[in-house]
C-alpha cells in the first residue's frame, strides 16, 4: 500500500492567510444570514480582521529576522522579508480600502458584506501571490487575486461603465493568465520543476548549448506578458485606462494597490529567485519596458481630461519607476534593485489609496464626475480634503518633503549605482511631464474661477471614515518623506531571499 | 535635546542655523492655525516669525567670524543614515550675505504688499518660501540643498498662481515646469557625484564639504556632472536662453512675489553655481568657462535690449533681472576673487534694488491700475517724494557709483578683465544700456506735465515709506562703504579660487586689489592663459 507522504506544516506562517480566509467567510456568511449591519460595521469588521493579522505578521517578520528566511509547506510558501513586507503592505492597504469604501458604498446604495469580502479574499491571493515559491501556487494566487478583482471591477450594479470595466478587465486578464501559464508550462518542460528555488538551482548549474534553451526563453517571455500585464507595464497596459475609470474608485484603488503591490512583489521573486542566471536575457526586455512606462506613462497622462484615467496613466508611469528597481536588481553584486522597487511599492500603495479616496469623494452620488471639472473650486468647498489631495499629488510628482520623493530617489539611485544612466534621465525627464497632470488638477482645484452652475452641483460630502483614511495616508506621507530611515532599512532586509 | 545639543564646533551652543530655517515654518504652521475671523492676529504672527528669522540673520552677521573662509555655526546631524544623507548647515563669507537679504526682505515683503484676497494662506506660503530659501543657501549636504530647492517651487507656483494677475496660472505653471526640468537632472547628477565619491570616500555620502574634500572626478566624468548641475543652475539663473520663464513670471507674479523672486530666488541659480557648479568641479567649470561667459555676456546684451523695447514697466524691470544677473555669472566664470567677490556683492545688491523697484511698481500698479509705461505721465509733479525715491533706487540699478550697484559691477568687470578681457569689454556696453533703458523709462514714467488719470497720483504714504527706508539706507550704506562686506566675502571667495587653481592648473593674474590699489596696466601683461 503506498502512503502519501504530507508535508508538515508551519501553521503560524499561513496564520495570516486562515484568518482572513475565515474572516471573509463568516463575514459573507452571516452577512447574508442576518439584516444589513448598521452604518460602517462592515467596514469595522474588516479592519478589526486586519488586526490580528498585521500582529502576526509581526511576529513573523521577527522570527525571519532570528531564524533566517524558510520555505515552508514542502517549500511551496516561502516566508521571507520580501514576502512580508509585501503582506503588511496589502494588509494595511486593504484595511484603509475597506474604511474608504464603506460611506462610498452606503452612498452608492450598494452596501453589503460582498464588497468587503472580495477586498479580503483577493488580498489573500495577493499574499499567496507575494510569497509563492512555486509555480502552482503563484497561479493559484493570481487567479484568487484576479477574479476578485474582475468581480470588484464591475460590482457598481447600475453603472454601465463599471459593467464594461469588469468584463473588459476579465477577458484581457483572461488572455494574460493564459500567457503566463503557457510560460510556466515551457519553463517546466525546460527544467523539469515547477519550484523556483530549484528551478534557480538547475539553472545556475546547467550549460545550455548554442540553441538548446529555446524553450526556456520563449517561457521566459510569456511569462514576463503575463507578468507585465498584471502590473499594468507598457506595452501591456491598454487595459488599465478604461479598467481604472470604470470600476468604482475604491476598487480602482484597490488594483493600484494591493494588485500593484502582489505582482510586483511576485515579479521579483520569479525573476531574483528561479531566473537569476538568465538576468542577462530579462533586464533588456524589463529596460525597454521601464522606458517606454514612464515615457507613455507620462506623457498619455497628460492629455486626459478625466481625472480618474489621469491616475490610471500615472499609475502606468510609477510601474515604470518599479520597473527600474527592477531592472537594476538583475544587475549582478546589486544590493538597491530589490529594496528600492519595495520601498516604492509600500509608499505609493499607502498614496494611491489616498489619491483615489478623495477622488471618490468629489466623484459625488452616481461617481460620474470624475472630470477635471469634478474638482474645480474644491479648495473653497473643502479646503482640508483640497491640501490633502495636494499633499498626495505633489508626492505622486516627486516632490521633497513627501513620500514619493523617497520612493523616487530610491530607484533612481538604484539606476545609478548600475551606471543606467540613460534609464535615470530618461525617468527624471518624465516625472516632469507627469507633474503637469498634477498640476492640472491643482489648477482645477485651487486656481480656477467657478463658472455658472457650480453652485447647483451636489456639495462635496466627506464623512468621517474617508476622512480618516485620508488623514492617515497624509500624516504618512509626510512622515516618511522626513524620516524615511526605517522604511528604507526594512525594505534593505527584504534583500535576503528564500533561494 | 537633539536641539539644543546641536551647534557648531566653535562658539554657539544655540543651532541659529537651523532655528533660521525652522522659525519661518513653525510660523507658517501657526500662520495656518489661526482663526479666520481675526486676520489682524494672522498678520501678526507672520510678521513675528519673520522679524525674529530677520533678526537672528542680523545676529548671525554680527557674530560672523570676518577672515575665516571655512563654514560656521556649523550644524552637522545624522538624518536618513542609510543613504548618507545628513542635516548639514553651515554659512561662510558667500552664503552669509544672502541669508541676511533673504532674513531682511521677508519681512519687509510681508509689510509692504497686500495680497488683496485670502491673507491667511498667502503668509503661510510667503512663510514657507522663507523657510524653504533660507534652507538652500544654509545647506551642506546635496540632498538637502536639492529638498530645499525643489520645494522652494510649491510656495512660489502656488503665490504666483492664487495672488497674481491675468495670465497668472500660465505664468505659475511655466516657471514650475522650466525650474523642474532643471532639477530632475540635478538630482541624477547629485545622486552619481555621491555614488562615483564613494568609491573614494569608502561610504556613500552626500556631504558637500566630504565629497568636494574626499574626492577628486575624472575630467570627463566631472565634466558630465557638472552639466547636470549647471542646467538647473542656468534655468534659475536664468542664463540665456533659458530665461524665458522670467519674464513672465515676474510680470504675472503678485508685489510680494516678484520682490522675492527677484531678491533671493534667482540667487539661488548664482549662488548654486558658485557652491556646487565651481566648488564641486572646478576642473568643468574651468574648462566650460567660456560657453559661461558668452552666454552670460549674451544675457547682459539681450536683457538690456529686450527691456528697452518693453511697454510694460514690470516687464521692463524683469529682463533688467536678465541683464544684472548676467553680470554674476560673469563675474563667477572669470576666476579672480575680485570678480568672485563682486558676483556675490552684485547678488544682494541686485536683490536689494530689483525687490526695491518691484515694490515701487507695485505701487505705481496700485495706485493706477497699470504697468503701462504709455499711460503714466508727469508722476513728478504730483509725488515728488515717490518720484525720488524711484531715482535713487533706479540709479543704484544702473550702477552709478556711490549706490551698491556700482560697487559690485565695478569689481566684477575689473575682476573679469584680466582673465576674459573680450567678453568685458562687450559685456561693460550692458551698463550703459542699462542707463538707456531705466532713464528713459523714468522720464517717461515721471516727467512731463501729468494727465487727467495721473493728476490723482497719490504721494508715498509713511507705511511705504517705512519699507522703502531700509532698502534706500541698503543701497547708501553699500555705495559708500563696501569694506565691511567685502571683508567678510573675499576670504571665502579667495579660497574657492585656490581650489579652482589647485583643481584645474588655472591661474589668475594676482594684480587687483580691492582696496584701491588697482594696477590694471601689469593685468594685461599677465593675460590670460590661453
Amino acid at each position: 500500500m503506498n502512503t502519501v507522504e504530507y508535508p508538515s506544516i508551519d501553521w503560524l506562517a499561513i496564520m495570516p492567510m486562515i484568518i482572513l480566509l475565515g474572516g471573509a467567510l463568516v463575514l459573507l456568511v452571516v452577512g447574508a444570514l442576518t439584516p444589513r449591519w448598521p452604518r460602517s460595521l462592515y467596514a469595522v469588521a474588516t479592519v478589526v480582521l486586519t488586526i490580528p493579522t498585521l500582529v502576526i505578521e509581526m511576529i513573523l517578520w521577527n522570527r525571519v529576522g532570528h531564524d533566517g528566511p524558510v520555505a515552508v509547506i514542502g517549500d511551496v510558501l516561502a516566508i521571507d522579508r520580501m514576502a512580508l513586507l509585501a503582506w503588511i503592505g496589502i494588509t494595511v492597504a486593504t484595511a484603509l480600502v475597506a474604511l474608504s469604501s464603506s460611506e462610498y458604498l452606503r452612498r452608492e446604495e450598494l452596501d453589503g458584506p460582498e464588497s468587503y469580502a472580495m477586498y479580503v479574499l483577493a488580498a489573500i491571493g495577493g499574499m499567496a501571490l507575494a510569497s509563492a515559491n512555486e509555480f502552482v501556487v503563484l497561479f493559484l494566487g493570481l487567479e484568487t487575486l484576479s477574479i476578485a478583482l474582475y468581480v470588484l471591477a464591475a460590482s457598481h450594479r447600475r453603472r454601465v461603465e463599471s459593467q464594461e470595466s469588469g468584463l473588459k478587465y476579465f477577458v484581457l486578464g483572461g488572455f494574460a493568465s493564459a500567457f503566463l501559464l503557457y510560460g510556466i508550462a515551457l519553463l517546466y518542460g525546460a527544467t523539469g520543476t515547477t519550484n523556483l528555488t530549484t528551478m534557480g538551482r538547475f539553472l545556475e548549474a546547467e550549460v545550455f548549448l548554442d540553441g538548446d534553451d529555446a524553450m526556456l526563453l520563449a517561457g521566459l517571455a510569456l511569462l514576463l506578458v503575463g507578468l507585465g500585464f498584471k502590473v499594468a507595464a507598457v506595452p501591456f497596459h491598454f487595459w488599465t485606462p478604461d479598467v481604472y475609470q470604470g470600476a468604482p474608485t475604491p476598487a480602482t484603488s484597490f488594483m493600484a494597490s494591493v494588485g500593484k503591490f502582489a505582482a510586483f512583489a511576485t515579479m521579483l521573486r520569479v525573476l531574483l529567485v528561479a531566473l537569476p542566471s538568465r538576468a542577462d536575457d530579462w533586464r533588456p526586455v524589463i529596460w525597454v519596458m521601464a522606458i517606454a512606462s514612464v515615457v507613455i506613462g507620462s506623457i498619455l497622462a497628460v492629455v486626459q481630461t478625466d481625472v480618474k484615467r489621469m491616475l490610471a496613466y500615472s499609475s502606468i508611469g510609477h510601474a515604470g519607476f518599479i520597473l527600474i528597481g527592477v531592472e537594476a536588481a538583475g544587475h549582478s553584486g546589486d544590493t538597491d534593485g530589490l529594496p528600492s522597487s519595495l520601498l516604492y511599492l509600500v509608499l505609493y500603495s499607502v498614496l494611491v489609496v489616498g489619491t483615489f479616496t478623495v477622488v471618490s469623494l468629489v466623484s459625488r452620488t452616481g461617481d460620474g464626475r470624475t472630470d477635471l471639472a469634478a474638482f474645480r473650486g474644491l479648495s473653497k468647498e473643502r479646503p482640508a480634503l483640497a491640501l490633502g489631495m495636494t499633499v498626495f499629488l505633489f508626492a505622486q510628482a516627486g516632490m521633497p518633503v513627501t513620500s514619493g520623493f523617497v520612493a523616487k530617489f530610491g530607484v533612481i539611485k538604484a539606476a545609478a549605482d548600475n551606471s543606467s544612466y540613460a534609464i535615470a534621465i530618461v525617468a527624471m525627464i518624465a516625472s516632469v511631464v507627469a507633474a503637469v497632470l498634477y498640476l492640472r488638477i491643482m489648477i482645477s482645484m485651487w486656481l480656477s474661477d467657478a463658472e455658472s452652475g457650480d453652485d447647483q452641483r451636489e456639495k462635496v460630502a466627506v464623512p468621517f471614515t474617508s476622512a480618516l483614511v485620508v488623514t492617515v495616508s497624509v500624516a504618512f506621507t509626510l512622515f516618511a518623506g522626513i524620516f524615511p530611515g526605517w522604511l528604507i532599512d526594512a525594505s534593505r532586509d527584504a534583500l535576503v531571499l528564500v533561494r | 535635546m537633539s536641539l539644543l545639543a546641536a551647534g557648531g564646533g566653535e562658539v554657539l551652543s544655540f543651532p541659529i542655523l537651523t532655528a533660521l530655517v525652522l522659525v519661518p515654518l513653525i510660523g507658517a504652521v501657526a500662520t495656518l492655525l489661526t482663526s479666520a475671523r481675526r486676520p489682524e492676529v494672522t498678520k501678526l504672527i507672520a510678521l513675528f516669525s519673520s522679524v525674529v528669522t530677520g533678526g537672528m540673520s542680523l545676529w548671525l552677521l554680527a557674530s560672523f567670524e570676518t577672515g575665516d573662509a571655512g563654514f560656521q555655526f556649523v550644524s552637522k546631524h545624522e538624518w536618513i543614515q542609510s543613504w548618507g544623507i545628513g542635516w548639514h548647515l553651515g554659512v561662510d563669507g558667500i552664503s552669509l550675505f544672502l541669508v541676511v537679504l533673504t532674513g531682511v526682505l521677508f519681512p519687509l515683503a510681508i509689510v509692504g504688499c497686500d495680497p488683496h484676497h485670502d491673507e491667511k494662506p498667502y503668509l503661510a506660503w510667503l512663510l514657507m518660501l522663507e523657510a524653504g530659501v533660507m534652507g538652500s543657501f544654509l545647506s551642506l549636504d546635496l540632498v538637502l540643498f536639492f529638498l530645499f530647492f525643489e520645494i522652494v517651487l510649491v510656495p512660489m507656483y502656488f503665490l504666483i498662481g492664487r495672488w497674481g494677475y491675468d495670465q497668472r496660472v500660465y505664468a505659475a505653471t511655466k516657471f514650475f515646469l522650466y525650474t523642474m526640468v532643471g532639477s530632475a537632472l540635478m538630482l541624477v547628477g547629485i545622486v552619481t557625484t555621491a555614488l562615483l565619491a564613494s568609491d573614494q570616500l569608502g561610504k556613500v555620502s552626500f556631504d558637500l564639504v566630504e565629497i568636494a574634500e574626499g574626492a577628486n572626478f575624472a575630467a570627463s566624468t566631472g565634466r558630465w556632472l557638472f552639466f547636470a548641475f549647471a542646467i538647473a543652475f542656468a534655468v534659475k539663473v536664468p542664463l540665456f536662453p533659458l530665461h524665458t520663464w522670467l519674464p513672465d513670471a515676474h510680470t504675472q507674479a503678485p508685489t510680494a512675489g516678484s520682490v522675492i523672486l527677484a531678491g533671493v530666488l534667482l540667487k539661488l541659480g548664482t549662488y548654486g553655481l558658485v557652491r556646487f557648479g565651481v566648488y564641486l568641479f572646478p576642473e568643468a567649470a574651468v574648462w566650460s568657462r567660456e560657453i559661461f561667459l558668452t552666454l552670460a555676456v549674451i544675457g547682459i546684451l539681450w536683457g538690456a535690449i529686450a527691456a528697452t523695447m518693453q511697454t510694460d514697466l514690470k516687464r521692463l524691470v524683469a529682463y533688467s533681472s536678465v541683464a544684472h544677473l548676467g553680470f554674476i555669472v560673469l563675474g563667477t566664470f572669470a576666476f579672480t576673487t575680485e570678480a568672485i567677490s563682486g558676483g556675490v556683492m552684485q547678488m544682494v545688491n541686485h536683490g536689494v534694488s530689483t525687490g526695491a523697484l518691484f515694490l515701487l511698481v507695485g505701487m505705481i500698479y496700485e495706485r493706477r491700475h497699470t504697468r503701462q509705461i504709455a499711460e503714466l505721465k508727469g508722476l513728478q509733479k504730483v509725488a515728488p517724494i515717490f518720484a525720488a525715491a524711484f531715482m535713487v533706487v533706479m540709479l543704484s540699478s544702473i550702477g552709478v557709483p556711490g549706490l551698491n550697484g556700482f560697487v559690485g559691477e565695478f569689481l566684477v568687470l575689473i575682476g573679469s578683465f584680466s582673465t576674459a578681457r573680450w567678453w568685458v569689454v562687450i559685456g561693460a556696453t550692458g551698463v550703459i544700456l542699462a542707463a538707456l533703458y531705466l532713464l528713459w523709462a523714468y522720464q517717461r514714467v515721471f516727467h512731463g506735465e501729468p494727465d487727467e488719470a495721473n493728476s490723482t497720483f497719490r504721494e508715498l504714504r509713511l507705511r511705504e515709506g517705512m519699507v522703502l527706508l531700509p532698502f534706500i539706507g541698503l543701497i547708501v550704506f553699500c555705495g559708500v562703504y563696501p569694506k565691511p562686506m567685502l571683508d567678510r566675502i573675499e576670504p571665502s571667495a579667495k579660497a574657492l579660487l585656490v581650489r579652482v587653481e589647485e583643481r584645474s592648473g588655472f591661474s589668475a593674474p594676482d594684480v587687483v586689489h580691492v582696496d584701491g590699489s588697482d594696477e590694471h596696466g601689469s593685468a594685461e601683461e599677465h593675460g590670460e592663459e590661453g
